[in-house]
Formats: structure tokens, sequence, C-alpha cells
């Protein structure tokens, strides 16, 4: 289940010679590399580059990869303590890949029609945000810290995130409930399980850990503890709130 | 004058490893003579001073820390109170097994551009004579002085220049040793050579992939097979009565792309049987023909006589990765028994000579085609164990599936030539295994189930325990139920085997955790 599995059999070779500019960019080569996009990328970054659990490519300029160079190094060698992995695919396979992403960026990107201000009330007041998520120096640490979010996600993720948090929850960030043969019951985020043991953080922050030989009832729950928005905020201060962490670009 | 008696009588003497030694290694449990303990592949130690009984006792008696951060194989070989290990890349240490203390190092210096598919790492060591062996990921052939750790011998084997890269543990045979090739990944034309023990002479090589106007080569598209592949990368077994060596072979080259190389793609896949003395193919038996998912059989085969359907029969037991567990009549070459031991999603069943009958749609695709098992297969390079106290053959089986992708496949001397690749399947549970099987119906007796799949190996021994490892912890198992019985969490992780030896006619297990040999014992 870990993505990092892979790499337990294959080792990316180091290379040799990388261009700084992409080679291979012309219209054969980026429908070419819509094909691997499709299969390799877009279960993570999105059919359109727009993120989901990957990083949103649909930007005109991408944080970690402005010049060919660095885009090709990264579809080829991953990012090292991130879940993007390496590929396999030869050079020109690799650089069609990164013409293609290229594209991604000049698409036109939903346009944000809110307004950010009256979004960051929201977020810091009545929408109840910090409770559970990190901005920079303030807030919680039971959901993902949103820090430097709108340079990651784009703004149609945030959107359907902040609709429907249930949709996709990140692995960790899974929400289990225990029940031990004592019967005590613990609910909270997996933070690390193996064959022998689980590790939680519960609604306080709290780790708990438990070893398995003492757990009656183990489940997974396909949910998260952020609540649905979808009707507890109108259409406009869901586009206010997205406006707001749209324009948080990096580092507070 | 006194300490000099008391140390002569604690280090024994030491006395070669001859050929009849390695033979009759059962009859010397204290040490660990060969990769997998003895000849047929059965990693099983006849030691019962750890048991059932006593084993939840089991702690660190000393550790050896690797300086090396690349994964840690190694299989030690021990005689008479010497431990022999191989470090990664390609290193080899002599340990005392009392204290865990170096007696000598071989270092190797690498060159900067090591090619290599999947670490600069080494599974072992052979012993025979006074020479220790090791492969090197450079791919070199070299002898050192049991004693001292000198070079007596190094013999290019291949180019690593090309992508050849040694990472198996050699078999010494005879007057022999046998050693595989790696690099599988870069079109290399594969082998498996002999060479003589004493002087480092080729002796004989087998040729895995035919040159032009062989039979096999009709076997490959064109000339698709002079890059063919087909390594051997896992230490295989060797019959006495029969003289055969038993050698599984990989995947063919391209990994996915297989519209380059149409055919059956012989001998990618197969197990091959060899007269050790002249390297003549005796028969083959091809698991997986023409290959588009990287299902090496590099796997390590186990060979036991007994009773099939009646008759007493030489066998030969294979977990394949492929997900299907093979009995092949190991005179002959006759396929026995198929039957699939772990989710796979690729082939209907076997035919009744043992050729899968594929399921449309289970190619790679540039798209991707999710198919099980997965690229690492339902079984790997890692041992199982054989036990012939409880009758069961042993296996550490991943259960996951991968998602193939096929891809353009130039060849380019030197690097990686895979036509494709493959990930995880999204939102795939994947998990593992440590199986029981009834060796000769392939039926499952128990298992203990795995959060992760694994990636190594078991041992068992007559102290009714099976020893693996899952997730940093190494654990041992009661042989006849699969009952957990003892866990130890090593904190990093564990691709390699167990072994077991006696120092001082006490009894250890040893197993590397993360970068760091640990050896265990009951105080």
């Amino acid at each position: 289940m870990f993505w990092w599995a892979p790499f337990l059999l294959f080792q990316l070779q180091p290379l040799v010679d990388i261009p700084d500019k992409n080679p291979y960019s012309s219209a054969n080569d980026i429908a070419q590399g819509k094909r691997l996009y499709m299969g390799r990328c877009a279960g993570c970054h999105g059919p359109t580059g727009d993120g989901g659990k990957g990083a949103n490519l649909a930007v005109p300029k991408l944080p970690r990869a402005s010049e060919d160079r660095a885009l090709y190094r990264i579809i080829r060698f991953g990012i090292p303590d991130t879940e993007m992995p390496g590929s396999l695919m030869d050079n020109h396979e690799l650089w069609q890949t990164a013409a293609f992403v290229r594209t991604l960026g000049r698409l036109e990107s939903a346009p944000v029609t809110g307004n950010a201000q009256a979004g960051e009330k929201i977020f810091k007041t009545t929408g109840g945000c910090l409770n559970c998520h990190a901005l920079g120096s303030q807030g919680g640490n039971i959901g993902p810290t949103l820090t430097g979010i709108g340079a990651r996600r784009s703004s149609a993720h945030l959107k359907a995130k902040i609709l429907d948090p249930a949709s996709s929850v990140p692995d960790q960030f899974r929400l289990v409930q225990i029940t031990t043969k004592a019967g005590k019951s613990l609910r909270g985020i997996r933070v690390n399980e193996d064959t022998f043991s689980i590790q939680l953080r519960d609604a306080n922050g709290n780790f708990q850990s438990v070893w398995k030989d003492e757990i009656a009832k183990l489940v997974s729950e396909k949910k998260t503890n952020m609540p649905a928005y979808k009707g507890r905020l109108s259409d406009e201060q869901i586009n206010d709130l997205v406006a707001f962490l749209s324009g948080q670009k990096g580092d507070q | 004058m006194k300490s000099a008696i008391v140390l002569l009588a604690a280090i024994p003497l030491f006395a070669q490893v001859t050929h009849q030694r390695l033979l009759n290694a059962a009859k010397e449990p204290g040490n660990w003579l060969t990769y997998s303990g003895n000849f047929a592949g059965h990693r099983y130690s006849p030691l019962k001073q750890i048991t059932d009984q006593n084993v939840a006792k089991l702690q660190p008696a000393w550790v050896y820390q690797s300086n090396s951060l690349q994964k840690f194989e190694t299989t030690p070989i021990v005689v008479d109170g010497v431990m022999y290990i191989s470090e990664a890349p390609s290193h080899v240490t002599a340990l005392d097994t009392r204290t865990g203390r170096t007696l000598w190092r071989y270092r190797r210096t690498m060159p900067d551009d090591v090619r290599v598919c999947c670490g600069q790492i080494n599974r072992g060591v052979a012993i025979l004579g006074d020479l220790v062996y090791v492969g090197t990921v450079d791919a070199h052939l070299v002898a050192l002085d049991a004693k001292t750790g000198a070079v007596r011998w190094d013999t290019v084997v291949a180019d690593n220049k090309t992508g050849h890269s040694i990472t198996v543990a050699p078999l010494a045979v005879k007057d022999k040793i046998i050693i595989g090739i790696a690099g599988g990944e870069y079109g290399i034309r594969g082998f498996l050579d002999a060479y003589d023990a004493k002087t480092g002479k080729l002796a004989w090589r087998f040729w895995t992939v035919p040159a032009a106007g062989d039979p096999e080569a009709k076997t490959w598209a064109g000339e698709s097979y002079i890059r063919g592949s087909a390594a051997t990368w896992v230490t295989g077994a060797y019959d006495p009565e029969t003289n055969l060596l038993y050698w599984g072979t990989g995947n063919p080259g391209p990994d996915w792309n297989g519209e380059v190389r149409a055919g059956d793609n012989l001998y990618s896949d197969c197990l091959i049987a060899l007269d050790v003395d002249t390297g003549k193919l005796k028969w083959h038996f091809q698991f997986t023909p023409h290959d588009v998912h990287d299902w090496d059989a590099t796997e390590v085969p186990v060979l036991i006589d007994a009773d099939f359907r009646g008759q007493k029969r030489k066998l030969l037991l294979f977990p394949n990765r492929n997900a299907f567990y093979y009995v092949l009549d190991r005179v002959s070459g006759q396929f026995l028994l198929g039957k699939p031991y772990a989710k796979q999603t690729w082939a209907k069943g076997l035919d009744d000579s043992g050729r899968p009958i594929r399921l449309p749609g289970t190619f790679p695709t540039v798209e991707g085609t999710p198919v099980w098992p997965s690229v690492g297969g339902a079984n790997n390079w890692y041992s199982p164990s054989y036990s012939p106290d409880t009758g069961f053959l042993y296996v550490a089986t991943r259960e996951s599936g991968s998602v193939y992708f096929f891809g353009s496949a130039e060849f380019k001397a030197g690097e990686q030539f895979n036509g494709g690749g493959f990930r995880s399947v999204p939102g795939e549970e994947e998990w593992g295994a440590i199986r029981a099987f009834h060796p000769t119906s392939g039926d499952l007796a128990w298992e203990y189930k795995l959060f992760a799949p694994p990636y190594s190996g078991v041992l068992s021994t007559a102290g009714n325990l099976v020893f693996g490892a899952t997730e940093g912890q190494m654990i041992a198992l009661n042989a006849k139920t699969g009952k957990l019985l003892w866990r130890f969490q090593g904190g990093g992780a564990i691709r390699s085997n167990p072994m077991t030896y006696t120092s001082d006619g006490k009894q250890y297990v040893a197993m590397t955790i993360g970068n760091s040999l640990y050896v265990f014992h009951v105080q």
C-alpha cells in the first residue's frame, strides 16, 4: 500500500547529460506525452493537472521546475521524501511527458470569483478551519497544514474538498476506530500501522498506541473528521474561502 | 603460556571446507556452509536448542553495523567459529562468531558509475578449500584467502559498462565456483558460468540466450535475442545424484515491451538443469513464455524426494514470482503440478504441459494495465524453506498487483532497456503472508498474515520454528501451526534471509535488519 514500495525493486540510474531545453516538444511529442501522462501521472495530478493527491501542475510556473531540465529530473527521479516517485520511462518518453506537463500550465484555469478578504474572515471565524488546520503559526494540528496550499492545489480541487471532504481521504489522515479486548474504545487518525501494532492521533491530539493482539475490533472508516461544508456555507462564502486559500502561495 | 593453550582450545583449528563437507552439510549443523544451508535449497537447520518453548526469550547477542547505506541482503556463511558476510557494494568481512569482532576485511574500490538496476548489493559469499568467493557489482569474481582476506585471484566475468553486474552468492560445487550474472534491465546476453576454484579460469559458460543459428533463436523475433537478458542472479541448487545444477533465469529484455521480441523467448523465465561438469543443458522448463511483466524465475529451487501420487520421485519445488506454484520431476524436467498460490489475474490456468493459458487484456499498455501479481511478484529472490520435520514448504508470499506500462524500447548499451514501467494499483491494500504448503499438492496448511508484502525469506529449524521478517521486525512462528511466538523490532527494512549456527556449542540465529546484522540467542 505504500507508494515507495516499487523502490525496493528498482533503482533509477544516474544520468549523464540532460539538455537545458526540452528537445522533444512537437505536437506529436505532446500528443504522446499526454498518453503517457494519463497512464502514469493523472491518477494523482488529475487529467487536467489541477492536482488531487499530487500537486497542481496547471500553473503558469511550477515552483520546483521552472526550467525544463528540472522538470525532466523530477519526472525521472521523483522528489525525495514526498509521494512523487521516479519513472522508468526512457529519455524520449520523459521529455514527451514533460512537454505535455508544460501545456497544462497554459490551460485556462477556472476563474477564482470569490473575495479573499471575506474568505479569510470565514476561515478564521465562522468556518472554524483553524480548529483543525494550521496556517503558518496559527491553527491546529488535526488536519493537513494549509500553509502554502494555494501553490500546491488548484482552486477547483480546494472547492471540491471543502464541499465533500470524504471524496478522497489521504492515507495519512485515515480515521480508524478501535475496540480493545478490555472494552476500551479509541478513535483517531492512523499515523502508523504494521502487522503487530497501530498508532493513532486522537481528537485531543494525543498519540495512542495499541498492540493488535489486544484489539477486538479494528474498523477503518471511509470518512474524515472534516465536516462537509456543502449546505453549511453559502456558495458565495465557499467561493470566498477558496479565493483566500488559493492566495496562500508560500510560507507565512 | 597458559592463556595460549586456552586460546587454542577455544578456537577450533581451521579445517578446509571440502566438497565432501558441503555434500554432508547436515552432519555439521553448527556450521552454515552454503547460501541455502545445503545443496537442496532447503534453508532448514537440524539445530534445536532454540525451540517453540524458549524462543520467547530470544534476544540480541551482538550486532554488526555495516557502513553502507545500500540494501544489506547477505546470508552469512559460518565455518568453525568464523562468519563470512558480504556487504554492499561488494565487500567481505570475517567475524568472530562468539563476539562479533572483525577478523579481517576485504574492501573493494568501485568505479564511480556502476550500472545496476536495483542497488549495489550482494547476497553472500561461498567457501571452498581455504578460499572465500564473492561476485562484485562491477562483474568480477574474486577469491579471498579465508584466513586473511587477501585476494588470491580476481577474474573479470563481464563488463559492467554494458550493464553486467554480480549480486548473487556463488555456489561452490566439486572443484568449481558457479556464478550467475545480473543485468536483465540492460539488454545483456545472460549466462551462467563455472570457474576453476583454484585458478579462477573459466571452466564453462552456458548462454541463457541463443546465438544466431541456435534452434532457440527461433523463439525470438528477428535478432531480438541479442538483447534477450535472461539473467541468473539468484543462487540455485545442486543434486549430487543427478549431477545436475538447477538454476532459475530472469526476465527477457526489454521487460514490458514484448512487441519487439515476439515468441517464447528461451531461456528466459526458465528453470535450467545443467550438467555441473560440462555446463551442458539436460532439460529446461519455461514458467512464463514471452513474459511481459518482469516475472523473473530467479527464485531458489527446493529439491526433495517424496511420494508423488503414489510414486517415489525426485522433485523440484518452485513457488514462482508469477504466482503459480510448480512441482517438476528434477530428473526429466517433466511438469507434475502447478497451481496459483497467491492472487493472479493473468492466466486462466496451466495446461497439461504446465504452459500458462493467458487471459486477454493482460499485456502492458501505454495507459496502464492492472495485473496481479505485482512486478515484485508473489515471491521473489528471497528464500523459501523446506522442513523435513513438518514436511511443509514455507514461502513468504506477497499479495499485490501493479499497473503495467508499455513503453518504447530503444537499446543503448549500458542504459536501462525497460520498454515500459509500472506503478502500484491506486487504492489497493497490499498485504502478505508467511504460508506453509503441502509440497506435493500445493495445498495451504496454514498462513500467518502480514500487514505489508514481505521482501525477506524464511528459515525453518528442528526446534519447530520458522523465522522470517516483516516491516522491520524479525519474527518466529510455530512451524506446525503458524502461531507467532517471538518478534523483535529492528528499526530498518529487512531484505535478507535468516540463518542459524552454533558457536561454542550454543545456537544463534542471524539476519540483517536495516544496515546491521543481528545475531540472536537465548541467554
